[in-house]
């Protein structure tokens, strides 16, 4: 226990490490605002990420709503600074805590259900929060809300993204987090032994939520405009695609799967007529020579460094050419 | 552990990319700084447009404009002295890659000025971008007037200017029509309340036919996704209006347009470039557009010089492919840049930004242009009539 602090404090050092070099090199002009927005994009693709690794990796719950949750935060979040002047910090905190309770209202009854019909009923969710945003004249309709002041900075999203990591990490360590692993390994068998198996599904849903939230506030308060358009099926999606490609399971992948996607995107807007192609190849060959993802199932918890696939996903691993 | 060393490795993943990027950036930034915004006697501009995403077709046209454009600038000697470069940015018809696209232009690429994005939404995620970086913006495809007027404080945007009219100006342009060319005194206008682009034309159609000694009738209303408009189609019957104003999407027009030729109104409807997609034809049947007319940016068949040189030269530049509203918007909109230039004597973004606000009386494709206090151009709007369901160019109206 002792040794395991240690190295759960070492982690935070390196982590702050990290923030402190790269402040520094923000501040001493070297890194320019084009990596700093993609700093930014980084950060908020990560929360993104490892939120929604708890629902659909942790807990075993196919849920591709989570753009929903992300707009909920960020027109909450958006509203609060532009019309009420609400401090930022705590506009953040409120987006995420309005799309946590929208996490619980939809988490109720949709996670009763399971595999495909919980995918489809999120997929619902979603499209429905969209369709509510292009006609609330409130919000700005189809041309959404303009002139957002752009206060995230890299110290905020560094913090925020932290923040989610260690707490969704600690939450996977902790007896509900254990719950969550039995439901995704047999939801029958976690049910015989006792645990209310709705209840930690509704749990995750509610967490990932709020994470959610708190990233489509941040991601507003970075790219000055939100359009109900922005928050659709496809950036699910495109959340999913992290957290798969990273490894489905692992924080650690939807991490490496975060930073992955946003840099490969990033970079190839050099090249726009090849841009989707590149990208659609790099996934496919993915998931044909590595379909357990960059990192497989790494563990979170806390051992050697180095990785270690699931036997499922060993025996899929050497079926391929 | 296990995780904290993922986590490790992660870390280390994003700082050695993130700085790999950041030696580019600044090679990049210093190579330029030293030949100063002209380097190499080339003039940058930028090009924040959507290439790939829902709207590619839109930045796809108006991105082979803006090319004709620099090709043409170029081939008669520049401007200054200098060569003309575009310098093209993918936005994926997203507002917040249009943010990041506008950055990568403007920090890595040093350009003078940014041309684009093709809609509203796209140009709002560059607009804060190019205020704080004080880079000229000329919006190529975006109608909504929030673009260059903040809505929240009412002020101009100092550094954002556009090629597109704004939609209210499409109301006064068929309200002139209405009155000089088809003699119009009364008129009955059906406006779909569920848009506020059919609002912003009916306020200003109503305004402007007033002014011009016109009697409204009656205002009527729809919504979008109505089928049956028979019930208010015999108000206006009954009313008989000299003509219809119908400022919607193609549509409901479509099937007002053919309920109403059913009950026999047989006067012109009118309306604007809502109506501009082929499905309106199909939905309303050639016969019933007969005698309706509707405005529009631009039309390839306007027999101006200006713009039979542009459309040849478009199509000699594309495989015979005629340029839509777009691709003439997109050409426009660096001709404004490279008119402004001109006239600044220096490619210095605050001096370009002078010389646009100043632009008078410019001839390009769409029109003379002039911009006006508020940025947008006032210039001609074209009217198009349906002949056997095809459009075709009736009259070039002047604001």
């Amino acid at each position: 226990m002792k040794n395991m602090n240690k190295k759960f404090w070492m982690g935070i050092i390196l982590a702050l490490a990290f923030y402190g070099i790269v402040q520094v090199l923000l501040t001493t002009g070297i890194f320019n605002d084009v990596t700093r927005s993609m700093l930014l994009l980084i950060g908020v693709n990560v929360m993104l990420a490892v939120s929604l690794n708890l629902i659909n990796g942790i807990t075993g719950q196919f849920s591709i709503g989570h753009a929903g949750f992300m707009s909920v935060g960020a027109y909450t979040s958006a509203i609060l600074t532009l019309d009420y002047d609400v401090p930022f910090i705590l506009a953040i905190i409120i987006g995420g805590i309005v799309a946590a309770i929208f996490g619980v209202l939809i988490g109720m009854p949709t996670l009763r259900l399971n595999g495909d019909y919980l995918a489809i009923a999120t997929l619902g969710f979603g499209e429905i929060i969209r369709i509510v945003l292009l006609n609330t004249e409130y919000v700005g309709g189809a041309s959404g809300l303009s002139g957002i002041p752009a206060k995230s900075t890299w110290t905020i999203i560094f913090f925020f993204t932290l923040f989610t990591v260690v707490l969704i990490n600690n939450f996977i360590r902790s007896t509900h987090g254990r719950a969550c692993l039995a439901i995704r390994e047999n939801e029958i068998a976690a049910e015989a032994m006792g645990i209310n198996t709705t209840m930690y599904k509704v749990i995750a849903f509610t967490i990932g939520a709020l994470f959610a939230g708190m990233a489509g506030g941040l991601s507003a308060h970075t790219f000055y405009v939100i359009t109900p358009g922005s928050f659709n099926f496809l950036k699910s999606f495109e959340i999913l695609v992290m957290v798969v490609l990273g490894g489905l399971g692992s924080t650690a992948g939807s991490i490496v799967g975060a930073v992955f996607v946003t840099l490969l995107y990033t970079y190839l807007r050099e090249f726009p007529e090849w841009r989707m192609i590149i990208y659609s190849i790099v996934l496919i060959m993915m998931m044909i020579f590595r379909p357990s993802g960059l990192l497989g199932k790494t563990k979170i918890n806390f051992g050697k460094l180095g990785k270690k696939e699931a036997k499922a996903n060993g025996s899929i691993d050497s079926s391929t050419p | 552990m296990k995780k904290i060393g993922a986590i490790i490795l992660s870390t280390v993943l994003t700082a050695v990319l993130a700085s790999g990027c950041g030696n580019n950036n600044t090679e990049n930034s210093s190579s330029s700084a030293n030949g100063g915004n002209a380097a190499g006697g080339t003039i940058k501009i930028g090009a924040d447009l959507e290439l790939t995403g829902g709207q590619a077709s839109f930045g796809d046209s108006a991105s082979k404009g803006a090319k004709l454009a620099v090709q043409q600038i170029n081939e008669a000697g520049g401007i200054l002295g200098k060569q003309l470069e575009l310098v093209v940015a993918d936005n994926a018809s997203k507002s917040e890659e249009a943010t990041q696209a506008a950055q990568k232009l403007i920090t890595n690429d040093k350009v003078v000025t940014i041309i684009g994005a093709s809609t509203s939404t796209n140009t709002l995620g560059i607009v804060p971008v190019a205020t704080e970086k004080k880079i000229p913006l000329v919006a190529v495809g975006a109608t909504n007037p929030k673009v260059t007027v903040d809505e929240r404080s009412g002020d101009v945007n100092e550094w954002v200017f556009r090629a597109a009219f704004i939609d209210p100006f499409q109301g006064q342009v068929m309200a002139n029509f209405a009155t000089n060319n088809l003699s119009a005194k009364t008129a009955v206008i059906y406006t779909d309340t569920s848009s506020d682009y059919s609002k912003g034309l009916q306020k200003f159609f109503e305004e402007t036919f007033k002014a011009n000694g016109g009697e409204v009738l009656s205002q009527e209303s729809y919504q979008q996704k109505d089928s049956d408009f028979k019930a208010v189609l015999t108000r206006i019957k009954e009313a008989n209006p000299d003509v219809i104003y119908l400022p919607g999407y193609y549509e409901e027009v479509g099937k007002i347009v053919k309920q109403a030729r059913e009950m026999g109104i047989t006067v012109p409807f009118l309306g604007g470039d809502g109506w501009d997609s082929p499905q309106l034809a199909e939905i309303a049947g050639a016969a019933a557009l007969e005698n309706t007319y509707m405005s529009n940016h631009y039309s390839p068949e306007d027999t101006a010089t200006e713009v039979t040189s542009f459309v040849e030269a478009y199509k000699a530049a594309n495989g015979g492919a005629v340029p839509d509203g777009m691709a003439a918007l997109g050409y426009d909109a660096l001709k404004l840049v490279a008119d402004a230039i001109t006239r600044a004597g220096e490619a210095d973004p605050a001096k370009i930004k002078e010389a646009l606000a100043a632009t008078k009386d410019l001839q390009l494709a769409t029109g003379k242009i002039t911009l006006n206090e508020t940025h947008d151009p006032v210039k001609a709007a074209v009217v198009l009539k349906f002949v056997n369901g095809v459009q075709t160019f009736e009259a070039k109206v002047n604001p």
